[in-house]
């Protein structure tokens, strides 16, 4: 159907666009396998897994990937996705007056106060309480930022389960408490997964609420710990230790994304991502 | 086993009215069909009966008791819903062992049941399995299973059948009939297939904008229908409706240009009808015969087209701006000149008044 | 009509917790900004304890007409963030996304699940990763260089001498996932049987995507370019790359917000920049929101 010069045309821009999306990661192929390792793309001369033993031997690294980061995103996924899944729920079964308007206004609002508005007053409210510089200040307030999107992808999912299962089940005799035990939660767990590894992969890769938030070297998470290694104001980036900590870093974000691609299919939420 | 009793009720959302002073009653061991069109109140009437929706006003009785304050789980019914509502996350024997298993039953017992029931339902192979390994037909015996496991007072069936394919349709009908009476339980049963209704149902109860139009036998619905809309909504094909004028002895039939008229000597005629009133006539396909030459009171119409059904025939009559149908007992319908002629047979109609309600 | 399964107070209850942190980090920094809009409050000193209301000082220092189109000035800032949301959501993620999925339309292989899985890591994975990433790849000594001098052209240093069109790129790069994905999956919404029509009819490809798809694709169209947009423009992580320089020519927005905010702590200020951010948000919002109501409406 289509003449030769489509194909040129099409083949053309199709290798185009794949240059365009793999040159910038091909540094990250040889580079955290090579010890004399340069920004330029040298393949290794002698590849070794030197950088990796470097990065294992930082202190300060490893914390920042195996405990701060852990700590921020286990805590962002239980929050965000028992709050969501609760408010969900509610809202999907229960009798709240002007439930759409409701949603409406919630991300409405969540559009309008981004991070980049409230960074300020969010900064001031965490300093006022007390919990400047520490991983519960971060932990609450990614919860909040992440919240609205979240109720709204769970909602998706407790519409979808049919209220038929809950009427079964009242007129087969079960109390408020069975029914939510043994039918409406079961039927909401792909939600409260895909919520729950979604907010941890966003708050595994969020930089500027701990870079605001945290000050002490030993709270960071990776994202600013990685960052704090080639920072442009502080000189020379260490770069053996960039390019393998990206690697370890980045590792668990590729699994996720997999395991639920392979899970449930990579549904589309309109802005899942932002 | 048991009877109800629904003494008006009446159900509103927001400002519709969804069932407006609905009284019934169901003795022990009956098989009640509510049959109506879409947003008749049918399945409300069963929901209230249920107890997944409190009736506005009026009381429902199952076994002289009054319920109709109490929440659906302590009445004691059992339902099948329209889409089965089989849990994905639990296996057929869990889903059919549920009611036993809120009711405490021990998990021995529980196994016991399901397997008696399932083996009684043919379904005993696939306990093991889950819902979506099913066909549309297999999850609808486990569903009707987990209505029977606990031997509920009341079955309450809300147009179980309507999501499977013709064929199995019919298979499902029967063995739901079968069911019923070996358990001899008394079941409220909603469908807008009058076909199903009349071939399950003792009783059949007509709805309409959320009143009841006609209770009766099937039979008695099929021969005597109380008003124009019964008389249109069974059978198939409907019943078919003319209106017309009573000119002196003539009748005469309103068909836009081709207005005819047909003498009234051998008719019995309700006393109501004097000479100019106008009222509607009915009259079964089936008691309608052709001819193809003029006779006595017949008129006249136009060949439309004939339809071969295998074990009948239907010719359908183009008489003015009406279509008329007529129902042949023989597998092919003969070959018919462009003009035919139709004759009635006198006691075998129907008289409605313009209120669309029949005349004695 | 449906009947709610649980009651008006339970279900409250179950909103609660939701409700607690929406009012914590979404109404109380709506209402905080604009409060210490009208101050000089500071973090630190005499302006920290005992803010004084100064009014609309804080924006009309924005808005001083004499300073504001300078370097590291408000009007300065709003200027690049303009050509920034331009280039790299508009023409970038928006044509790019949209170019790749009409070509991948209808079309299965090896090269598309190249394509889409090497756009959607760029899209998922940490944002301080792709930084360096761009950062290497960008530098003198960089693959982008290396490159160019393999076919004979002259390296730059792109980050130093051309800071906006490096976050361009890189902001194309990492965001095209979404428009792509959106597009693709609208197209494949579209029956067969439209183009196939189309093609018994004998139309062209070219005349296939005016008058079949881009009608069609409308308003998802509408609904990416808003999304884009206010996502792009709220977006900080090009500070990652350059840190808004050298001497503030990549300085967006956001990161003119937190330079002002939490590197300099006039806390007054940075709130005056974030209800102006905040009146472009609602804009870009609205539209949004209206757009894709009325869609909803027209599907129901």
């Amino acid at each position: 159907m289509r003449t030769l010069l489509q194909r040129i045309v099409i083949t053309v821009f199709v290798v185009a666009v794949a240059t365009f999306f793999i040159t910038p990661l091909l540094w990250f192929i040889f580079a955290p396998f090579n010890p004399q390792v340069s920004l330029a793309v040298t393949i290794p001369q002698s590849p070794s897994l030197a950088n990796f033993a470097e990065v294992l031997g930082n202190s300060l690294a490893m914390r920042g990937l195996l405990q701060n980061s852990v700590i921020i995103g286990v805590g962002a996924m239980v929050g965000t996705s028992l709050v969501a899944a609760l408010a969900a729920y509610g809202l999907s079964r229960g009798s709240i007056p002007g439930r759409s308007l409701l949603i409406y206004v919630l991300i409405l609002f969540s559009s309008v106060v981004t991070g980049t508005a409230s960074m300020v007053p969010i900064f001031k409210l965490i300093f006022d309480l007390g919990l400047i510089n520490t991983h519960t200040g971060v932990i609450l307030v990614m919860i909040g930022g992440l919240l609205p999107s979240a109720i709204f992808i769970m909602q998706d999912f407790v519409d979808s389960v049919p209220r038929s299962y809950e009427e079964a089940a009242m007129v087969a005799g079960a109390s408020p408490l069975q029914i939510f035990r043994d039918v409406t939660f079961p039927s909401m767990r792909p939600g409260v997964m895909v919520v729950g590894i979604w907010a941890l992969v966003n708050a595994w890769g969020a930089f500027l609420i701990p870079f605001i938030l945290l000050r002490s070297p030993e709270l960071l998470p990776a994202s600013v710990t990685f960052y704090t290694f080639y920072d442009p104001e502080s000189g020379m980036p260490q770069i053996r230790m960039v390019a393998a900590y990206a690697v370890l870093y980045t590792l668990p974000v590729i699994l996720l994304y997999l395991l639920i691609n392979w899970r449930y299919g990579f549904r589309f939420f309109g802005g899942i991502k932002q | 086993m048991a009877s109800i009793a629904l003494s008006h009720l009446r159900k509103t959302f927001g400002k519709v009215i969804a069932v407006n002073d609905v009284s019934l009653t169901i003795a022990d061991g009956e098989f009640v069909a509510l049959l109506g069109p879409s947003g008749c109140g049918k399945t409300t009437t069963l929901r209230m009966i249920s107890g997944l929706e409190m009736p506005d006003s009026g009381s429902i009785y199952i076994n002289g008791k009054d319920v109709t304050n109490l929440p659906a789980r302590l009445r004691d019914v059992a339902m099948v819903f329209q889409d089965y509502a089989l849990y994905p996350h639990m296996t057929i024997l869990e889903n059919i062992g549920y009611p036993l298993k809120v009711r405490g039953v021990s998990k021995n017992a529980l196994t016991a049941q399901v397997q008696a029931v399932a083996a009684n339902l043919q379904i005993d192979e696939l306990l093991m399995r889950r819902p979506g390994q099913l066909s549309g037909g297999q999850q609808q015996r486990v569903a009707v299973a987990r209505a029977v496991v606990h031997r509920a007072q009341v079955f309450l069936f809300d147009e179980p059948l309507s999501n499977l394919d013709a064929k199995l349709r019919l298979e499902a009908r029967a063995f739901l009939k079968h069911l019923q009476r070996e358990v001899g339980i008394t079941a409220v049963y909603v469908t807008h297939d009058q076909a199903e209704a009349m071939a399950l149902a003792d009783k059949i109860v007509v709805m309409k904008e959320g009143g009841i139009v006609q209770v009766g036998t099937p039979l008695e619905i099929y021969r005597y229908p109380a008003n124009t809309f019964v008389a249109s909504f069974i059978g198939s094909p409907p019943m078919n409706l003319l209106s017309c004028q009573l000119d002196g002895s003539q009748l005469q039939v309103l068909a836009g240009d081709d207005t005819q008229s047909i003498g009234i000597e051998r008719m019995a005629l309700p006393s109501r009808l004097t000479a100019g009133s106008q009222f509607t006539l009915g009259i079964r396909p089936e008691h309608i015969r052709l001819k193809t030459t003029p006779t006595a009171n017949s008129i006249r119409g136009h060949l439309y087209v004939t339809q071969t059904l295998g074990s009948e025939s239907l010719v359908i009559v183009r008489v003015g701006d009406l279509l008329i149908t007529i129902r042949l007992f023989q597998d092919e319908a003969p070959p018919l000149p462009d003009v035919v002629y139709l004759c009635f047979e006198t006691d075998h109609l129907f008289f409605y008044g313009q209120d669309g309600q029949v005349l004695q | 009509m449906q009947k709610a399964v649980l009651s008006r107070k339970l279900s409250l209850l179950f909103l609660t917790p939701a409700l607690v942190f929406v009012a914590l980090f979404l109404v109380y920094p709506f209402f905080s900004i604009f409060q210490m809009s009208f101050t000089n409050r500071a973090l630190v000193g005499a302006n920290a304890l005992n803010p004084q209301n100064v009014g609309l000082q804080n924006y009309m220092d924005l808005f001083d007409t004499q300073d504001w189109m300078r370097r590291g000035e408000m009007g300065h800032s709003l200027w690049l963030t303009a050509q920034f949301v331009i280039g790299s959501a508009l023409i970038g993620q928006a044509g790019l996304g949209l170019g790749i999925a009409v070509a991948f339309h209808n079309r299965k292989g090896l090269l598309r699940e190249l394509v889409f899985t090497l756009a959607i890591a760029a899209w998922i994975m940490p944002d301080v990763v792709v930084a360096f990433a761009w950062f290497a790849y960008l530098d003198p000594d960089g693959t982008l260089n290396q490159m160019l001098q393999a076919v004979g052209l002259r390296p730059q240093d792109w980050l130093f001498d051309y800071p906006l069109l490096s976050i361009i790129l890189f902001n194309t790069w990492r965001g095209t996932a979404f428009s792509m994905l959106l597009f693709s999956s609208a197209l494949a919404s579209i029956p067969p049987s439209y183009v196939e029509t189309a093609d018994v009819i004998g139309a062209r490809p070219w005349q296939k995507f005016r008058d079949i798809l881009l009608p069609l694709l409308r308003g998802y169209i509408a609904t990416d370019l808003i999304l884009i947009t206010l996502w792009t423009f709220n977006t900080f992580t090009p500070f990652l790359l350059t840190g808004g320089g050298p001497s503030y020519r990549s300085n967006i927005i956001a990161i003119y917000t937190y330079e002002v905010g939490l590197r300099f702590f006039q806390f007054g200020k940075a709130s005056a920049i974030a209800v102006i951010v905040m009146l472009i948000n609602l804009v870009l919002a609205s539209i949004y929101l209206f757009i894709s109501r009325s869609r909803q409406r027209q599907i129901a």
